[in-house]
């Protein structure tokens, strides 16, 4: 049992790359549990394609075990930034991701660290997927130099390496995205570039110029949508005259997916990597999700909704249910497990937290650095003649 | 042979007494003509080679050569990776351009005026000037937008407006205006060198002037620093500062104030962000005198920051008079000659906005 216990923390360290392995403590011994097992998912709908996803996915107790954990520390640093908001110790924008976690989970299970992905505002998810701590983001969020950016960024601007933001322009990311996967058909480096926007960005014009020149030059770039139905206050149906945003990208193939399981984003993504590695060009994925919250935390997400269709998705929908469902009735893990797992990301986004509310906030003498990369130090003219600022890079 | 007379006289002595005598190997021995389309396009050429990063998207900057040919034989020699053509889309390819300098790329995206900048200019300002700072470092930005700026000949108000007050309001942003060959050639290699994003203010009506370049300049490896102003002519009366097209016409105002006994100092400012303050400062504080020569509008525009820098510095007790600004008519650009030939300084306004503000 011991030996047993080894190879799965250190597999989970491998994933992860992160000490996960530690917290799996379990009194049961492993060989009670099914290793493996396979999933039906759910049919997609396509676009411009001869053959879908494959209807079945596999997935190991470690990957499910993994994938909850990304998914429940999402939520829970999500809820965490929530109570903040309110205790007002985040201030400005703050657009929450519970009840997509799916979505990034999957995204990520799909890719490798190498492939690079950007996104709009709804970033925290993507930021905590692509490698950056808990408490970076909490401390970014409450403005603190502990913060990811250092506290200058905020909500919006929080990067990580091959993960370009954060990005507060409804739809300027698509463009950027596009340049991204470019890059990565120059170099030659057979890495993908997944850009993520949303149902209300979907109409943008530089999206369909995005579309244009990815598909002219065949650029790496995997375009998805995470339609969570409302865009803001108004809804697909208010503000798309065609809501199949799987079909809007025309001559680029389009994929539609269900994006609270887990499994279903993952198999779509890796249908979609492949299909873009293989020089075949972009590609476009509709993932159908849904937010709990309201569109940023100055929206309490009900007027133009019901809380009935909140409750109902939460009830027969929730991501995180799913999974943990599927591997307890398939006996991959203990109830018991998952609550151990529930109470150390408890422990850890109450940390993160505290952090957050004790780190100081970024010293004075920084404000006017990081203006220029690599350029030498200028004076900046401040709030009025006598103030002497100077900038570093 | 009038604009070859003009440009010989810029060029300095050696070059006019070349002139004279058609013996050109009298003057020094390395001494070469190049306009300053050929200047940027051995600035490009150069930087291609030097970089396998470097690449070119735009319109027409491929197969037609360029529009304003700027980017000639490039295609031929680097081939569709490097040299790209790009759909009329500029909110679009600039956006990709953007992203491919944030994934280590370091691209020139042309517009192919700055006037339809105005279409990708979220792109520019948001996504490419403020993320260094965004970012606290962690994502720079290397990429240099360049195309033609400010007034053609005859082609109104849509396609005539100059950006330089624009991009030289936002910080984040280095702006680049050179005059002549020289300056193109050196600011546009320091440009792409850059690892930051550099707006690079061309003018169309200079294209095709040439000027001598100095032996210095025709290395591989000569580039002017950004942010440095050039003392284009020493003078001790009155300082003139100016960027782009308006140098030559400041020089040629000096030459016919020079007859009269007025000697002016001409400051070509090479750059509008950072702005080269104390070259400015120290020149005033030697004529006592200055005026501000610019093709954009006057409200909020270089002069108007110009006048602002030099009150709150040392320079302000050195003045005689207050400053003048020379600018555009506050207008949009009209089609007639007549009146297109009005909307702009001409030599005689600076002539006259010189003897008003010495008073004489």
């Amino acid at each position: 049992m011991q030996n047993m216990l080894t190879i799965i923390s250190n597999a989970l360290c491998r994933i992860t790359g992160r000490n996960a392995g530690a917290r799996v403590v379990v009194s049961r011994s492993f060989a009670d549990f099914t290793p493996q097992a396979t999933f039906d998912i759910k049919k997609c709908d396509v676009h411009r394609l001869e053959e879908g996803p494959p209807l079945k996915a596999e997935l190991t107790r470690e990957q499910g075990l993994e994938y909850y954990r990304i998914m429940q520390t999402v939520r829970r640093m999500e809820l965490k930034a929530d109570q903040l908001y309110k205790q007002k110790i985040i201030r400005g924008f703050c657009h929450l991701y519970d009840g997509q976690e799916a979505c990034a989970a999957g995204i990520e299970a799909a890719i490798t660290p190498n492939d690079h992905l950007i996104t709009a505002y709804r970033a925290h998810g993507y930021t905590f997927t692509r490698g950056v701590p808990v408490k970076e983001i909490l401390a970014e969020l409450t403005g603190r130099k502990g913060g990811v950016a250092k506290g200058k960024g905020g909500s919006m601007h929080m990067y990580a390496p091959h993960f370009y933001g954060g990005n507060g322009i409804v739809g300027a990311q698509a463009p950027l995205g596009a340049g991204i996967a470019l890059a990565c058909q120059y170099q030659g480096n057979n890495q993908v570039c997944v850009t993520l926007y949303g149902d209300g960005a979907a109409n943008q014009g530089q999206l369909f110029e995005s579309f244009n020149m990815a598909a002219l030059w065949k650029l790496p770039c995997i375009f998805i949508c995470e339609n969570n139905k409302y865009g803001m206050g108004t809804s697909v149906e208010r503000a798309s005259a065609c809501t199949d945003y799987y079909k809007r990208g025309d001559f680029i193939p389009g994929i539609r997916v269900d994006g609270m399981d887990v499994l279903c984003v993952r198999e779509a993504t890796k249908f979609a990597a492949d299909h873009c590695r293989s020089g075949k060009g972009p590609i476009v994925m509709e993932l159908q999700t849904y937010r709990y919250h309201g569109h940023s935390m100055s929206d309490p997400g009900v007027s133009y909704r019901t809380r009935e269709e909140i409750q109902e998705v939460r009830s027969k929908s929730d991501p995180i249910t799913l999974l943990k469902d599927r591997m307890l009735s398939n006996n991959m893990a203990s109830a018991e497990e998952f609550k151990e797992m529930d109470v150390a990301i408890r422990k850890e986004v109450e940390e993160a937290a505290q952090f957050a509310t004790s780190d100081p906030e970024p010293p004075l003498e920084e404000l006017c650095n990081h203006i220029f990369s690599n350029s030498p130090p200028l004076e900046v003219r401040g709030i009025h003649p006598w103030s002497t600022l100077k900038s570093v890079s | 042979m009038a604009a070859s007379l003009r440009c010989f006289l810029r060029s300095g002595k050696n070059a006019v007494s070349a002139l004279g005598r058609r013996e050109f190997h009298r003057s020094s021995p390395a001494a070469v003509q190049m306009t300053v389309r050929d200047a940027l396009n051995q600035a490009m050429d150069e930087e291609l080679e030097r970089d396998e990063r470097v690449f070119l998207l735009g319109e027409e900057v491929a197969q037609y050569d360029g529009a304003y040919k700027v980017s000639r034989g490039l295609w031929k020699k680097y081939g569709d990776k490097r040299i790209i053509d790009t759909p009329i889309t500029e909110m679009g390819f600039a956006g990709i351009a953007v992203g491919a300098a944030m994934a280590g790329l370091r691209p020139i995206c042309e517009f192919m005026t700055f006037n339809f900048s105005m279409q990708a200019i979220d792109q520019v300002i948001n996504s490419a000037a403020k993320t260094y700072y965004m970012s606290a470092g962690l994502q720079p930005v290397p990429i240099v937008f360049r195309g033609p700026n400010g007034a053609s000949a005859g082609v109104a108000a849509q396609h005539s407006q100059c950006f330089a007050a624009w991009y030289g309001h936002c910080p984040g942003l280095k702006v680049v205006s050179p005059w002549n060959s020289e300056d193109a050639k050196g600011l546009l290699k320091s440009a792409i060198r850059d690892d930051n994003p550099v707006v690079f203010l061309e003018n169309e009506l200079m294209y095709g002037v040439p000027f001598e370049m100095s032996e210095e300049s025709q290395s591989k490896d000569f580039t002017i620093p950004i942010g440095k102003a050039k003392i284009e002519r020493q003078g001790s009366h009155v300082t003139l500062v100016s960027h782009s097209r308006y140098v030559s016409h400041c020089l040629d105002a000096a030459v016919v104030l020079s007859k009269e006994g007025i000697e002016c100092e001409v400051v070509n400012l090479r750059t509008i962000r950072p702005l080269d303050v104390e070259t400015i400062e120290a020149s005033v504080m030697k004529t006592n005198h200055l005026v501000t020569v610019e093709g954009g509008w006057p409200q909020f525009g270089v002069g108007a920051e110009i006048c602002a820098r030099v009150m709150e510095g040392p320079a302000f007790n050195y003045l005689d008079s207050p400053v003048t600004r020379v600018t555009g008519v506050d207008i949009p650009m009209p089609y007639a000659k007549i009146l297109e030939d009005n909307s702009l300084p001409q030599i005689k306004d600076i002539i006259l906005s010189v003897k008003k503000t010495l008073n004489v």
